[in-house]
């Protein structure tokens, strides 16, 4: 057993932060202190610095413009560039498109879809949930008939994250009407400019717009479209949720936000001191930042466990769980630590993120406070999307318990 | 880093499960209790012919080489098997103390009959209006004796040396005293998980050596308990583990209402919570041993939070397991109790969460950051 990060793998993280210290654009980095969704075109600016250091997307293969980095190396550069609060990049695209590509694709698919990511062109999202399928995937009702070289699809996809960017969309369809559940599923990239498709915003709880129903009319999606084998859709979903094992713990962004509430309790007055010196609200503090460490280390004990092995995979099932909830606690102790304003409706500078611009709360522009509120609302959905905590604590009794 | 044991430290964790498993079924340990001392002449021997006595000793110090992976792997062991003998206070706690002074002819005297088997050495340090905390000594030395009173030494009862912290004007220094001196009175208690402790009283006891002068002893003591820290988070590991796996294995076999209690999903899901507690705690464990090697304020950190989270995982996993168990859990004869017992201890002993959670709120930084006076706006 060796616990010492190694030296190399020090310098690398020095490297990477000097590149994002001397790359990221003062007024993204701005935008990025406020915790709102990161605007489109952030991200693409964003995206086409790092393309040119050949960094968009380490975690792919290296023969697809991804890198050979370790694991650990793969965190570091994650850390990094939420530590300098760097635009949050397309996940839909990198982190679960990407890999099904690289693997599942087709060479044309290849060749057609990855390079427009790496390069910030082409944003992605992801069409799994519906209306009376969310816990309960296998059981989506969104179908795709072939007819001639065309699939014709018609349903409804719910919750999709960052649809009013979206230049494409890859969709779980139902190709086989008669087949078991899992085994009717095909995975279908759908272009969002197709006839028959419509958005529609669903305003969430923050008063913020990321989430999206679409609706599909008769839309034709080429055949060429589909990914690997028709059928297998459902594998390809379950091989693109746990190709990733340790994003899914937020632990970078989590840290982030603990330094926030050190920060915003530091200079909140309590009485006549600050609140930072307040021993229950420091005591709040200190524990939530002793479980994001405990869960660093359960990152840590991930990334460097071979993919079979048990142990590695008992830790890797708590990271969903235990992540998602240190991600809210994050957010409501920062609302907390502002008091008053923590409760109050703090509208995005931008103007890009609130439902009723009514003209009433632009008087509240207190730097500190913008986006804290809204955050705390956001989170409240960490332990439901991604697969809800109750059925993360059901797949760790079954597969790791065996009960 | 490397997550996974060496072949060396492969064959140091099987013959640790070998000898509890030959040594510490649930009735050999019971028979062990019921002898009233806690301490079985042969296991201290066999800890000394195993080498276990001197596994997380540097070779240099007068050990065999190890350090505190080695000692983790024996602790977990014994965690699963609860066993009683005080190998932590001693082949930890008063071993590193010890390593952690100049060498002297003395130091490596003492070092070398400890690891052998033949003296058991306790560290006299806690007090009990401390509640843990390290730099709390009210105990005084002045011309040669000591005055004061140190509670819950465990295997104090049985030590032949004492190692007695106590405060001058320069500042804190360690003694050797012989337990059998005069102006020393001893209260011997069992705790609630069988272990044996002493509260000692000193009025103007003698000492028999000087080990650490006034103001050295701070950091001596400091190095001695930061392993007693990882040694009792390791056993707590251990122990919750074997509960997780007993609990399991009942409620795979306990029928209520016609089925197994196993199929009912919030039974499912508080043993999904307690596994996570057990593996968070396995994983901040990982991060105070690799603290052990860093400096005062982030080695300080690091154990804090780990005890803080051990410690309320403890609690949780043992008094779920019994939960878990109903009323079978709650008797004496069952062994699942006997885990919570050991649980319930382990979450107290070097100080609880709350003397944690308070060290690091009286740290003026994260973890992972620079201090936190920075100018505005939000993040520098």
């Amino acid at each position: 057993m060796d616990f010492e990060i190694a030296p190399e793998d020090q310098a690398f993280r020095a490297e990477v932060r000097a590149f994002i210290a001397a790359q990221l654009p003062p007024d993204i980095a701005r935008r990025g202190q406020h915790d709102y969704h990161s605007a489109r075109d952030d991200v693409r600016r964003w995206m086409r610095i790092l393309n040119t250091k050949g960094w968009s997307a380490p975690h792919w293969p290296a023969r697809f413009g991804g890198t050979d980095w370790s694991p650990l190396r793969k965190y570091i550069f994650q850390d990094e560039l939420r530590r300098a609060r760097a635009p949050v990049l397309d996940r839909c695209a990198l982190d679960l498109l990407g890999p099904v590509l690289c693997t599942f694709g087709s060479p044309e698919q290849q060749a057609r879809f990855l390079p427009p990511i790496l390069n910030g062109d082409a944003w992605w999202n992801q069409g799994f949930s519906e209306p009376g399928s969310g816990s309960d995937l296998a059981s989506l009702r969104t179908r795709a008939d072939l007819e001639g070289d065309h699939y014709i699809v018609n349903g409804q996809k719910i919750w999709t994250s960052e649809a009013h960017y979206g230049d494409w969309i890859f969709a779980l369809v139902r190709t086989d009407q008669t087949a078991k559940p899992q085994a009717g599923i095909s995975f279908l990239l759908i272009d969002m400019k197709s006839p028959g498709i419509v958005r529609r915003p669903i305003w969430s709880i923050d008063e913020g717009l990321s989430l999206n129903e679409i609706f599909f009319d008769n839309v034709r999606v080429p055949a060429e479209n589909l990914v690997g084998e028709p059928g297998q859709g459902w594998s390809y979903a379950k091989f693109l949720l746990t190709h990733e094992r340790t994003t899914s713990a937020v632990v970078s962004h989590t840290k982030r936000d603990v330094d926030q509430v050190r920060h915003l309790a530091a200079a909140a007055r309590s009485g006549s001191g600050v609140l930072l010196d307040d021993p229950a609200f420091a005591a709040k503090l200190a524990r939530l930042e002793a479980e994001v460490i405990a869960l660093e280390w359960s990152v840590m004990r991930v990334l460097h466990a071979a993919e079979n092995d048990a142990a590695g995979n008992a830790v890797a099932s708590l990271l969903k769980l235990r992540g998602s909830e240190l991600s809210e606690r994050a957010a409501l102790l920062a609302a907390e630590a502002l008091g008053d304003h923590g409760l109050a409706v703090m509208p995005d500078p931008e103007g890009n993120h609130i439902l009723h611009h009514d003209g009433l709360s632009p008087g509240l522009t207190d730097d500190e406070a913008i986006g804290v509120s809204a955050k705390a609302m956001f989170r409240r959905a960490t332990t439901i999307y991604g697969g809800a905590s109750e059925i993360q604590r059901t797949l760790i009794a079954k597969s790791i318990l065996g009960l | 880093m490397d997550f996974n044991l060496t072949s060396e430290q492969e064959a140091l964790a099987d013959s640790v499960a070998r000898f509890t498993a030959r040594d510490y079924t649930f009735e050999a340990r019971n028979r062990l209790i019921g002898e009233g001392t806690g301490l079985d002449k042969r296991h201290w021997q066999a800890f000394a012919d195993l080498g276990w006595l001197g596994a997380g000793l540097a070779e240099d110090a007068g050990g065999y080489g190890g350090g505190p992976v080695e000692n983790m792997i024996i602790m977990e062991g014994f965690g699963r098997a609860l066993v009683l003998e005080p190998f932590l206070p001693v082949a930890l706690v008063a071993v590193q103390t010890l390593a952690a002074l100049p060498p002297s002819t003395l130091r490596d005297m003492l070092i070398a009959e400890i690891v052998a088997g033949d003296a058991i050495v306790a560290v006299a340090h806690g007090e009990i209006a401390a509640r843990g905390a390290p730099d709390y000594v009210e105990t005084v030395y002045e011309g040669s004796r000591i005055t004061g009173a140190k509670s819950m030494v465990i295997g104090g009862h049985a030590a032949s040396r004492l190692i007695v912290s106590a405060r001058s004007p320069e500042g804190l220094g360690l003694y050797l005293v012989d337990p059998a001196a005069s102006g020393i009175s001893t209260r011997h208690y069992r705790l609630l998980d069988n272990q044996h402790a002493v509260d000692l009283a000193f009025e103007n006891a003698p000492v028999l050596e000087t080990l650490a002068r006034p103001g050295e002893g701070e950091a001596v003591i400091a190095a001695g308990l930061a392993h007693g820290l990882v040694g009792v988070s390791a056993e707590a590991v251990g122990a919750m583990d074997a509960a997780i796996r007993m609990t399991r294995d009942y409620i795979t076999t306990r029928r209520q209402f016609g089925t197994t209690l196993s199929t009912f999903q919030t039974l499912q899901h508080r043993m999904a919570d307690m596994l996570v507690e057990m593996e968070l705690s396995r994983s901040i464990l990982y991060q105070g041993i690799a603290s052990l090697g860093q400096s005062g304020v982030q080695c300080t950190r690091a154990l804090a939070a780990m005890k803080a989270i051990v410690s309320s995982a403890a609690l949780f996993v043992g008094r779920n397991a019994v939960q878990l168990h109903g009323g079978i859990g709650m008797t004496e004869e069952y062994a699942i109790g006997h885990y919570y017992r050991r649980l319930f201890v382990i979450s107290g002993q070097f100080g609880g969460e709350s003397l944690h959670l308070k060290t690091m709120a009286g740290l003026s930084q994260s973890f992972w950051t620079e201090p936190t006076s920075r100018p505005s706006p939000i993040m520098a």
